[in-house]
């Protein structure tokens, strides 16, 4: 009996969606074999994801820490269910081997991690201010809003989810664009997403090429940080783009260590927050 | 009417509106940083002397000391320059030994009766005694309000009392201490001025303290009490006086307080009809500066009459 | 409760006339300042080699200050060449030594504060109370705070250490000239940067002067240096290929075009930038304190304030209210010669601030808001311009949406809590916001929904070195004060 290939899409607000661009890239397997097509996302397609994004976002920011760490637990609990299907995604080989396996181990490791922070990096990261003058001063963070998020080559898993998760901890929406030549574990991350409680279009995944979509991330005004993974010449063109908007913009390396366990910090929240400072005059 | 239970204190306090204590503060600190040099400062000294209500309120008070602080305002130094204070204020029982040396002058006599500075005696006691000051001469009557009465929300009772004081009085004019230490906040500071202002006559006064207390007047409370007579006068057109007491002591602390007043309360406040400092020690400082600014020297302590403060 | 009305004709104003002037009081302390002045570059004063100077006049009379040197690029290269061979030995230093240099800068700043407050009055046309009882303490305080820290840094990142980035180029405003160069300086060098700081053009001096105290505080040379000039200067501090990280304080414009030019650098960036903060009022509010909230928020420093409260929302049902309260204060406020000790309102900086002032208030009124001046004298000479009020205000106008860094005050209303969000948010910037209200959830509610970096509840402009000052969206990225201020010049590794 004929197997029923699955017809790969994007995540976008909570639901399954091809590109409105309608236009695909063919992915071959590792013996070059077509395997499926997958969307090849446009400037309209990251509009619809930001708009997502938007009207997911406020309200999983106001979700109590508690509850963002449970969704993100629960996110780990989901992966780790269908571990050997996305280790096979992950090793471009159909099945998984030594390489992906780590890597997808590693993957749920840190979502457990940065589930963990959902409820404390406040404490870290926030501050009551001694100020010289009759008033209680303190600082504490809020999300920045939407972040773009532009995934690396190598581990195509862990890297994107090293680059999600410490935005979404605290209670940052993502756009995300997987990376371009091995996207096949984004979107079976899609599918894991929707099962879990992650409210949808908290992140959303597109694939495609990254120079139909730089220049959009990088000048679209509502989006409000990028953490991109990014050459000179791609660094380059975000920084400019972004000047307009004057988004925040963290370029890590192409040669980035995913699998370090500096990834494993709460400093990399911090930089997806605004610090907010409120003063308040002490008396009767 | 006011309610006799206490959600009515609650009630004035949000018809009133709060008053925010460090707010308050961060005003009357720029107070203290106006530079007052020259003419203006001669212009103030002159202007705080006229406004002193010369105090002597000492259980050991004799006809004799009563006599000697009465010179002491109708002619506080013998430069001719320096001007007469507003009145002196004793006891009710130094009214008459008072009245022999000031009646007939500018000098007005103010007393403090109702049993000050507690209050605590029936009202018919503290009325026989704001009738028996008017009789014996005195100008003047300074009432304290019951505080304890206000602090339990009693606030028709301390309003009518103030009402009942002020009928007392006949053609005296009245000044409502308000103990502002005790009352404790900003908030109620500013609710006991209006609860006093809305019974009395153009005039006639709100004054922050006794002087009996460890608080006295500062900055702080005076302003609140300041921009609560501002509110009222632009709210009734009727124009409340104002009155600290207790605790200014030099010449450049009546200054501060003159500045909040000019700042405040505009020219019109700037009159002894409209503001006292109830004071005793200030009056020396004020002469001492005014010497000072006349004949350029700084000044010692002992050319000045009475004072015990001398090295 | 309703105050008992009065049959009583009578005059409902106040009179804020001259019954009692205050005299003149201008401070008499001198501000020593030097008719010239070079680069300082490594430890000494040097003259540019561009040989070229530029005046730097007094606001408050249009009179000649001093002779600036005119920086070129081949001065800024000896600054940044200085800066990074400085940079090697100050990063090896002991913390503790750093600090002790540090606690020195503050301790001769408050020695000098007189001096330092009068040459800031007359370099940048602000009130010598504002000068002598803000912008000195605070800076001294700045120093002083950060000096401590230089030998804590471990305890600041849990998991990592700071590594300092290098030589780091700075370039600050006109309205705060000692005070955010205290803000970009102290951090910098606790955390073992080295510098190459640019002041504003129209106020150089008290960063000229500044230098004489790091040579007698035996700060080693290189480790501070500072290049003098105008725009071209400043790109050219900014562009410099030895620049780790470029910290920014002006305007969102400039911010812009820094954030283009560092594009691809992989240089740190952070920007303190523009604002037009809404200063809500609720009904509940003390008003006679929001007030005062309101005229510090806006009038401070003439309203050359990155955070002024430009735009106050009042709730409807007191609107009037605090209009009139606004206006009676106003009456009350004194503009005029800054070096005046009496004197509220000081100067306008220069002659380009002054005019862009003029132009917006003129667009107000074509634009139909109702303006308000109070009647006051404004001196012959100098660049003032007096405390206005529109009202009437409509969210499109020029005056709510601009902004305008001038004693210029837009007034609005609304109805709800919702509605005031909405407005406060309704702007590209986010610096900071004021809330008046009694009522404590209320206003941690507003404190949590508004998008600004610094929210000053029932108070305004307040500020303190352990305090992180910094903004959302257009108003830049970085904080400066505090912890969060000090991670902002390291590496986290």
């Amino acid at each position: 009996m004929q197997k029923i290939p699955k017809t790969p899409k994007c995540y976008v607000g909570g639901a399954f969606v091809r590109s409105e661009s309608g236009r695909v890239a063919p992915l071959t397997d590792y013996a070059g074999n077509f395997f499926a097509n997958i969307p090849r996302c446009g400037a309209k397609d990251l509009r619809n994801a930001v708009q997502a994004a938007a009207k997911a976002g406020a309200g999983w920011a106001k979700r109590t820490p508690y509850n963002r760490a449970q969704i993100l637990y629960r996110l780990a609990e989901m992966i780790e269910s269908r571990s050997a299907e996305l280790a096979a995604a992950v090793s471009d080989r159909g099945s998984p081997d030594l390489q992906s396996i780590t890597e997808v181990s590693a993957t749920i490791s840190r979502i457990v991690y940065f589930a963990g922070w959902a409820d404390k990096y406040e404490q870290v990261l926030g501050s009551v201010n001694p100020v010289s003058s009759p008033h209680f001063n303190f600082t504490l963070t809020e999300p920045v809003g939407i972040v773009g998020v532009l995934a690396p080559e190598n581990a195509p898993l862990l890297g994107l989810l090293t680059l999600i998760l410490p935005i979404i901890t605290s209670g940052n929406s993502v756009v995300a664009l997987a990376s371009r030549s091995r996207p096949y574990p984004a979107i079976l991350l899609g599918e894991m997403l929707a099962t879990s409680d992650l409210p949808g279009g908290v992140v959303n995944l597109l694939t495609g090429e990254r120079k139909d979509l730089l220049a959009t991330f990088a000048t679209h005004q509502h989006i409000r940080a990028i953490a991109a993974v990014a050459d000179h010449a791609d660094a380059t063109a975000l920084e400019q783009g972004a000047a307009e908007s004057l988004k925040r913009v963290k370029i890590l390396s192409p040669q980035t260590d995913w699998f370090s366990p500096k990834h494993d910090s709460v400093w990399p929240i911090r930089d997806f927050t605004e610090a907010k400072t409120v003063w308040h005059p002490i008396g009767s | 009417m006011l309610p006799k239970t206490s959600p009515a204190l609650r009630r004035l306090l949000d018809d009133v509106g709060p008053v925010d204590e460090a707010g308050i503060q961060e005003r009357v600190t720029k107070y203290t940083t106006r530079s007052i040099k020259h003419g203006s400062k001669l212009f103030g000294l002159r202007l705080a002397l006229s406004m002193v209500d010369l105090t002597t309120l000492e259980g050991g008070d004799t006809p004799g000391k009563v006599a000697s602080l009465c010179r002491k305002a109708l002619r506080p130094h013998h430069a001719p320059s320096i001007p007469q204070v507003a009145a002196v204020c004793v006891y009710p029982s130094m009214v008459k030994h008072a009245a022999k040396h000031v009646k007939g002058t500018a000098v007005r006599i103010a007393s403090v009766a109702t049993a000050f500075p507690s209050g605590q005696t029936p009202l018919k006691s503290r009325l026989a005694e704001v009738r028996a000051a008017v009789s014996d001469g005195a100008d003047e009557i300074d009432m304290v309000i019951n505080r304890g009465a206000f602090l339990a929300g009693e606030l028709q009772l301390v309003q009518d009392e103030i009402v009942a004081v002020l009928e007392a009085c006949g053609d005296a004019t009245l000044k409502v201490i308000l103990e502002t230490g005790e009352l404790a906040t900003c908030d109620n500071i500013r609710a006991a001025s209006f609860l006093a202002m809305q019974v009395l006559r153009p005039g006639d006064f709100i004054k922050t303290s006794t002087g009996k207390t460890s608080a006295n007047a500062t900055l702080g409370n005076h302003q609140v009490m300041l921009d609560a007579i501002r509110d009222h006068f632009l709210a009734t057109g009727t124009a409340i006086a104002m009155k600290p007491a207790g605790g200014i002591r030099t010449a450049k602390q009546a200054l501060h307080f003159l500045v909040a007043v000019k700042e405040t309360l505009g020219d019109a406040w700037l009159t002894n009809t409209r503001y006292r400092f109830g004071a005793s020690a200030l009056l020396n400082e004020l002469v001492r500066q005014l010497e000072t600014q006349r004949t350029g020297a700084y000044q010692a302590p002992w050319t000045f009459t009475e004072d015990s403060t001398g090295y | 409760m309703p105050a008992k009305k009065s049959t009583r004709p009578a005059a409902r104003e106040l009179l804020f006339g001259d019954l009692w002037e205050y005299d003149p009081s201008p401070e008499s302390a001198p501000a020593f300042i030097e008719p010239r002045y070079g680069l300082f570059i490594n430890g000494r004063f040097i003259a540019p080699k561009t040989r070229k100077y530029f005046d730097s006049i007094s606001p408050r009379n249009e009179e000649k200050l001093a002779e600036i040197a005119l920086a070129g690029a081949a001065d800024v290269d000896a600054a940044y060449q200085a800066a990074a061979t400085a940079f090697i030995s100050w990063r090896k230093l002991p913390g503790a030594e750093r600090g002790k240099y540090l606690f020195r800068i503050a301790r001769l700043l408050q020695d000098r504060a007189r001096e330092f407050a009068v040459a800031e009055t007359l370099d940048g046309g602000k009130p010598i109370t504002e000068s002598r009882d803000f912008d000195l303490p605070m800076a001294a305080a700045h120093f002083f705070y950060h000096a401590g820290w230089a030998d804590k840094l471990d305890h600041l990142a849990p998991g990592r250490a700071l590594v300092p980035l290098g030589a780091i180029g700075q370039v600050i405003p006109w309205n705060f000239p000692l005070l955010m160069l205290a803000w970009k300086i102290a951090p910098a060098l606790a955390t073992g940067n080295t510098v190459v700081l640019k002041p504003a053009e129209t106020t150089s001096i008290t960063a000229l002067k500044f230098a004489s105290i790091l040579l007698d505080a035996g700060l080693p040379p290189g480790v501070v240096n500072i290049v003098t000039g105008a725009a071209e200067t400043g790109a050219a501090v900014v562009n410099h290929p030895l620049a780790a990280k470029i910290a920014f304080t002006g305007s969102t414009a400039v911010g812009k075009i820094i954030r283009h030019s560092l594009a691809g650098s992989a240089k740190r960036l952070t920007l303190e930038l523009g604002g037009k903060a809404a200063n809500i009022v609720f009904d509940d509010a003390p008003l006679d304190q929001a007030v005062e909230g309101i005229v510090n928020g806006i009038f401070f420093n003439q309203g050359h304030v990155c955070c002024a409260g430009a735009r106050l929302l009042v709730q409807e049902n007191v609107a009037r209210d605090l209009t009139a309260r606004l206006k009676r204060r106003l009456a009350t406020l004194r503009v005029g010669d800054p070096l005046d000790k009496n004197t509220d309102i000081g100067a306008i900086n220069s002659k380009q601030q002054l005019a862009k002032i003029q132009q917006l208030v003129q667009s107000g009124i074509d634009e139909g808001a109702e303006i308000h001046q109070p009647a006051c004298k404004l001196p012959a000479k100098g660049f003032y311009f007096p405390p206005t009020l529109f009202s009437g205000v409509a969210q499109s106008h020029r005056i709510a949406t601009e902004e305008i860094f001038g004693p210029v005050l837009s007034i609005l209303t609304f109805r709800t809590p919702e509605e005031a969000i909405e407005k406060a948010n309704n702007t590209p910037f986010g610096l900071s916001a004021g809330v008046w209200t009694d009522k404590g959830s209320k206003i941690l509610m507003m404190a949590s929904k508004l998008k600004a970096g610094v929210v000053w509840a029932n108070t305004y402009h307040k500020f303190d070195p352990s305090s992180p000052f910094g903004g959302y969206k257009q108003s830049g990225f970085g904080r400066e004060g505090g912890k969060h201020g000090l991670l902002d010049y390291a590496e986290l590794v």
